[in-house]
């Protein structure tokens, strides 16, 4: 462990000495990314558009697929530190267990930035880390809700992501956030689809048969995407048209909900970006170029998406990224 | 539940049905189950039997009920066999997504429906020959068998779609999960004609009786002159084709095949609707409509849950809740409870 230590340090060393010889900018570093894996499709247009960041930035980038075990990660972030690369971005698969791994990254002098989640342990194992906040999301579409139906009474349904997961508790509370107060504004119905399409299409067709045919609702705000999609063709079998008779508000900003939206079927949805790496690098280079430390938590932008912003052009942008 | 086993012997009785009389069908436990099921629905939701004529289809609660429950039938249907011969059979849901994955991936790429359909429920005949050969051949026990499948499917699946949501617009493949035939949806119908289909080959035939045999005492089968081997690689063949089927509807009702989410844990649906309907995990007796019945009981279930505005954290409490209660009802100990309170009221009122 000693001898590996040494070793780790002292290709660290190099590492930090071929960094220095280098120019301003990114060109020619050499960076690590340990990702989850690719349980999703917002997981692998992550890993995509994040070689497509590297590639623009001329960064050397070292991809490590953990298929979502924890212990790969700590392997490839040795590997890494062991190659001597200038810096290392994980996406940590859990919360605990890294401290003894980044300690290492830390002795090693490499700085470490986090993907998308947090870690629990001392901040100053890591240079920042890059996420989004749920809960804006949740508020962004509450918001976007509100300012459309204006005076209007509006009956909502909700479609829930998995219950107790983290996404599903945040998104629900920023909605709850953006609504409270107004009056004309209820959430008459809220049950669980597990964010897939397919439960979400089951989940909607007895909230339509429960609500006098759909008749009494307003609009659907479903916790994801997929459940939207699945919601919008429950809507159609019903005879009712999604888009018009029920406004369809929803996150994440995949390519199928563009689609809809090319067909007048959705109304909004607030982006999860996949590019954490972007920010992430961003605050790498003011590090090295100026020595400004980053903000230890920098949170991404929900960009809020409606049919005005060019719903096609959107998803032919986004259908090749694996989502 | 008793457990009845089959009497081999030559003037023994036939375990052919006899017919029995309605109110004798309508006094079983599922039967009961899932009238009160459906009770607690319309308590819940008055408009739970109003069932309306829309676009050229029944539309309702009730509809609802039988749609969203026929992929877990079906499931159903293939796994009563595999449970019959003291077997299980978790690789189902895997398949499904195997099944929708081939079918979106080949219509994608230009192949004509029929052809993809074909392929789809040709991987399923595969998947289930497998899982045959494993238990049959190389004698791994079903439930270690079959999980290899159930754990190594999803990711064949993921890779035949690339780890992206397939989306079609094939009529076809569409009408499959979501057309109506004769106003019922195609599901519903599809189901249905399995049920009547595979009850009327296994009890019209020795097959089911053959099934029982195999499933009772596998070594006392061969014996009898039964290639039970030859059986036993049937019947999980005929559970992977039912999961093709059932993958082929979930993967046309969402028009995409979703190949991380299609038929999760579905398997355990279908067990649990194997298991409602009477048929024991020891092998034996089975019953195909009567599983058929236990999985309109579990949806009956959810969808009651999905109208009844219940917050989703109790979601799997009350399904817990009343599946103990109906397998409670379903007890020999539970029958003998109260034929012993009835002999003691008739007792108390001599």
């Amino acid at each position: 462990m000693t001898l590996f230590r040494t070793l780790a340090l002292g290709a660290g060393m190099v590492g930090l000495l071929l960094s220095t010889a280098h120019a301003e900018g990114l060109q020619g570093k050499i960076i690590g990314f340990s990702q989850i894996g690719s349980e999703s499709g917002w997981r692998a247009a992550e890993t995509s558009v994040t070689k497509a960041e590297a590639e623009a930035r001329g960064i050397d980038l070292k991809f490590a697929d953990a298929q979502q075990k924890q212990e790969n990660q700590i392997k490839a972030i040795r590997g890494f530190i062991a190659q001597g690369v200038d810096a290392i971005l994980v996406a940590p698969v859990v919360a605990t267990g890294w401290e003894e791994v980044l300690t290492e990254a830390k002795e090693a002098e490499i700085p470490v930035v986090l993907l998308d989640r947090g870690i629990e342990g001392p901040e100053d194992l890591y240079l920042t880390s890059v996420a989004s906040d749920q809960v804006k999301e949740g508020r962004v579409a509450g918001e976007w809700l509100a300012g459309t139906v204006g005076e209007a009474q509006c009956n909502i349904v909700e479609l829930q992501g998995t219950v107790g997961s983290s996404p599903a508790i945040n998104r629900k509370q920023g909605f709850e956030e953006a609504i409270a107060g107004k009056a004309n504004l209820a959430i008459i119905r809220s049950q669980t689809g597990d964010f897939t399409r397919s439960k979400g299409k089951e989940v909607m067709e007895g909230f339509l048969k429960a609500e006098d045919g759909g008749k009494n609702i307003c609009a659907v705000y479903a916790h994801n995407d997929d459940m939207a999609v699945g919601a919008i063709q429950a809507i159609k079998d019903a005879g009712l048209k999604p888009g018009s008779d029920i406004l369809v508000v929803s996150i994440d900003a995949v390519p199928d909900i563009f689609a809809a939206m090319v067909a007048g079927e959705a109304n909004a949805t607030v982006e999860l970006t996949p590019n954490m790496a972007g920010p992430a690098f961003d605050a790498l280079q003011a590090y090295w170029d100026a020595g400004t430390e980053p903000a230890k938590f920098i949170i991404t932008e929900s960009k809020l998406y409606t049919p005005a912003d060019d719903p096609q052009g959107e998803y032919e942008r986004r259908k090749d990224l694996g989502y | 539940m008793t457990r009845q086993t089959v009497d081999l012997r030559p003037n023994g009785q036939p375990p052919v049905p006899r017919p029995r009389p309605v109110a004798q069908v309508l006094m079983r436990p599922q039967v009961i189950a899932l009238a009160a099921v459906l009770g607690v629905n319309w308590l819940l939701f008055p408009g739970f039997f109003s069932i309306t004529w829309q676009d050229g289809r029944l539309f309702g609660s009730l509809i609802d009920v039988l749609n969203r429950g026929a992929p877990v039938a079906i499931l159903a249907i293939g796994m009563t066999m595999v449970i019959a011969t003291k077997g299980v059979d978790l690789s189902v849901g895997a398949v499904m997504a195997i099944s929708g994955a081939v079918a979106a991936t080949l219509v994608s790429a230009g192949v004509s429906a029929p052809v993809a359909v074909l392929a789809a429920l040709a991987a399923g005949l595969l998947c289930g020959l497998w899982n045959g050969v494993l238990v049959t051949v190389l004698e791994i026990q079903p439930i270690i068998a079959t999980l290899v499948l159930m754990v190594a499917g999803r990711g064949v699946a993921q890779l035949i779609t690339e780890g992206t949501i397939v989306t079609f617009s094939d009529p076809v493949l569409i009408f499959i999960g979501t057309g109506a035939f004769l106003g019922l949806p195609m599901p519903v119908v599809i189901a249905l004609v399995l049920m009547v289909a595979a009850t009327l080959i296994v009890r019209r035939t020795a097959l089911g009786l053959l099934i029982e045999a195999v499933g009772v005492n596998r070594s006392a089968a061969r014996f009898a002159g039964l290639s039970a081997g030859a059986f036993l690689v049937a019947v999980y063949a005929f559970a992977g084709v039912c999961a093709a089927i059932a993958g082929l509807i979930v993967a046309g009702d969402i028009r995409g095949a979703d190949a991380n989410n299609a038929g999760l844990w579905l398997e355990l649906d279908a067990i649990l609707a194997v298991v409602i309907g009477g048929t024991s995990l020891l092998g034996g007796r089975f019953s195909i409509p009567m599983a058929v019945l236990g999985a309109i009981i579990i949806q009956a279930m959810n969808t009651g849950i999905l109208i009844s505005g219940f917050s989703p954290e109790f979601n799997l409490v009350v399904k817990a809740a009343v599946i103990v209660a109906i397998l409670i009802l379903q007890s020999p100990h539970a029958a003998l409870l109260v034929r012993r309170l009835r002999g003691l009221q008739s007792g108390a009122g001599k």
